[in-house]
């Protein structure tokens, strides 16, 4: 599967592309299909999402989207090593997947 | 220390209200990111992994208590209570918010603070020896002539836009306490035999993908036509440097291909050519700043302690170094506990370095190149309150310049160049070495971590240096022996194929033993290594 990740612009948070929106959530990602150079270039005119880029993911056993990359692995959870400071829903998961 | 001027002041707080500007108009639109991004890096605001990403100059590495005490304040107002700092001497927040940015920059400012030019291809901040003004091995401070670069650099319209970026340090020691050679320019102020104050200049170091050594390219500059010198050395690479190809930019890549001696010759003709023109600044402007480095009041006073608490012995032995009055020590305050993240301190624990500085440092202290914090004017009899204090707030580790002590750049946890962690090997090495009591065993060794090739974590100046890659999507460490960013400065050599993560730690364990074994007395490992060679390493490690 094909899915959209950016980062806010006001925050510099990290974001997935819901199929409506922009969610702190991996999980939330969506399959974009053919549609993500559509999708990125009028969410980043709106403003709505900066340095935005299609990624390629897959849905695991448990039913969670896994980023293929590393980078963006860790970008869904938050740095290995200050687990206190992970995206809380993403964390729940586990970090087993991310390295 | 230095003291701001109008002249400084009002640049920063112009720059503070053009960048408010900016990301206003970014904000609202008006700005695409594009256009947007320049003006913020030059600001020293990266976009990272997981957020904006400021990077503040630390000149020269020089703080006082009330800046330091600021930089918490910035971690807990704007960021997550921590700031990061690294092998430039610089801080990093890795939280801060775009809409923040500029109210961040401001609060800096009003300690005679900035974010200007710590990023972009411009001159960077100037680095210099943590023990500048309290080594006893110093031929003079040589943080005055590191400031007036400062000021000569700062925003000189010359050099706004050059090939790539441009990093000077500036030492006046034997010692090589800054990788001065290892540096686009390395400065060290000397005196000839005359007992005159002069400059020799080394030019075309760095790490990154294609690691140089400087070399020397002029022996002697009189201090005052040192300006003038500098500026010939940046004219010349501004005018032939790479610019069709960005891993070639580098004034190293400029200086190989050239050759030294022909780089050299231009350098000369173009500093003959500025000399006539005047671009010195006037001796007077030196011997101004000079008077903000007059050495503190320091008095007589004990010149031993007590050594019967064995862990405060220690950290003496290990932390404390020597002073050019008797009486005092420069303390180095680790930022590498055991299993902790090289480089980051909590807010907390800034404001307690503060307090230090300000009651038993004369109101100063240095952010080292090795990511350790460091009080450079301790009375030894100050010596157990100061270490206490530090203990109390994890501060008290002792192993500067142990294998605990290592270098490590953020690597893939915070930074989007990275392709490998390195954070989680420096952890789990430090952690291994100080639980099993080898640390003290194995003495003086220098581990520097980076997690990708452009070497932010100096791996190739490591005693043992470790370069984290991407193979086939999963991180692998290329293990590296030999290397030194000191005076007997050298690169060094990969041993063979990658290692995975835990493959790495026990290769570090492997080599170390080679060298337990080998060592003669008072070798250190770069000694052993250098007289074994490598195959005894290899043979070890590969079979």
């Amino acid at each position: 599967m094909k899915i959209l990740t950016g980062n806010d612009l006001r925050s510099g948070a990290v974001t997935w592309w819901n199929g409506t929106g922009w969610s702190p959530f991996v999980d939330d990602a969506v399959d974009v299909g053919e549609e993500a150079d559509e999708i990125l270039a009028r969410e980043q005119a709106a403003r709505r999402v900066n340095a935005a880029y299609a990624i390629a993911a897959r849905i695991d056993a448990a039913g969670h989207v896994r980023p293929a990359h590393i980078k963006d692995r860790v970008r869904a959870l938050g740095p290995t090593v200050r687990r206190d400071l992970a995206v809380p829903t993403a964390a729940k998961t586990g970090w087993d997947w991310v390295i | 220390m230095y003291r701001y001027d109008q002249y400084d002041q009002a640049m920063v707080d112009a720059r503070v209200a053009e960048f408010r500007d900016q990301a206003r108009r970014r904000l609202e639109g008006k700005l695409t990111e594009d256009q947007f991004k320049p003006l913020r890096l030059m600001n020293g605001l990266y976009l990272q992994l997981h957020a904006y990403m400021l990077r503040v100059a630390i000149p020269y590495g020089t703080l006082d208590a009330r800046q330091l005490e600021m930089l918490a304040d910035i971690a807990d107002k704007y960021d997550r209570g921590y700031g990061h700092f690294t092998t430039r001497q610089n801080i990093q927040y890795n939280w801060i918010k775009l809409d923040d940015c500029a109210d961040a920059l401001a609060d800096l400012a009003t300690v005679e603070m900035h974010a200007i030019q710590t990023s972009g291809n411009c001159i960077r901040n100037i680095s210099a020896d943590h023990f500048a003004g309290a080594a006893a091995d110093e031929v003079v401070d040589p943080r005055p002539y590191a400031e007036l670069m400062r000021q000569w650099s700062s925003f000189h319209p010359e050099f706004t836009y050059l090939p790539r970026k441009f990093k000077i340090a500036v030492i006046a020691s034997e010692k090589d306490r800054a990788a001065m050679r290892l540096h686009d320019i390395g400065v060290r102020i000397v005196r000839n035999a005359a007992g005159e104050i002069g400059a020799e200049f080394y030019a075309g170091g760095g790490m990154g993908r294609t690691p140089m050594i400087a070399p020397l390219i002029r022996d002697f500059v009189p201090i005052d036509q040192f300006i003038t010198y500098a500026e010939a050395c940046l004219r010349v690479y501004n005018r032939y440097g790479r610019r069709d190809n960005k891993y070639k930019a580098r004034i190293k890549i400029l200086v190989h291909e050239l050759g030294a001696e022909e780089y050299i010759r231009q350098v000369e003709e173009e500093f003959a050519h500025l000399l006539s023109v005047g671009v010195e600044p006037p001796r007077e402007e030196l011997a101004r700043i000079t008077e903000y480095f007059a050495p503190p009041a320091f008095v007589d006073g004990p010149k031993t302690v007590d050594r019967s608490d064995p862990d405060f012995a220690l950290w003496v032995d290990r932390n404390t170094h020597r002073h050019k009055h008797d009486a005092y020590v420069s303390a180095v305050i680790s930022l590498k506990p055991a299993g902790g993240i090289p480089g980051d301190a909590t807010s907390g624990q800034m404001r307690v370095v503060a307090r230090l500085a300000r009651e038993y440092s004369f109101d100063e202290l240095r952010v080292m190149h090795t990511q350790n914090l460091l009080l450079p004017h301790v009375a030894i009899r100050d010596l157990p309150a100061v270490w206490q204090a530090l203990d109390e707030a994890g501060l008290g580790s002792p192993n500067k310049d142990t294998i605990e002590d290592i270098i490590a750049c953020p690597g893939l946890d915070y930074c989007s160049l990275a392709n490998a962690r390195s954070i989680p090997l420096a952890q789990r090495i430090s952690e291994r070495f100080a639980a099993t009591g080898r640390t003290e065993v194995v003495g003086e060794l220098k581990l520097k971590i980076s997690g990708c090739i452009n070497a932010c974590g100096h791996h190739h100046a490591g005693h043992i240096g470790i370069l984290g890659v991407d193979k086939k999507g999963k991180e692998n460490f290329q293990l590296s022996l030999g290397g030194s960013e000191a005076e007997d400065v050298s690169l060094a050599k990969i041993t063979g194929p990658g290692f995975d993560e835990d493959g790495v730690i026990a290769a570090v364990e492997t080599v170390t033993d080679v060298y337990l074994a080998a060592r003669t007395d008072g070798e250190r490992f770069l000694d052993t290594y250098r007289r074994i060679g490598m195959e005894p390493f290899k043979e070890a490690l590969y079979g």
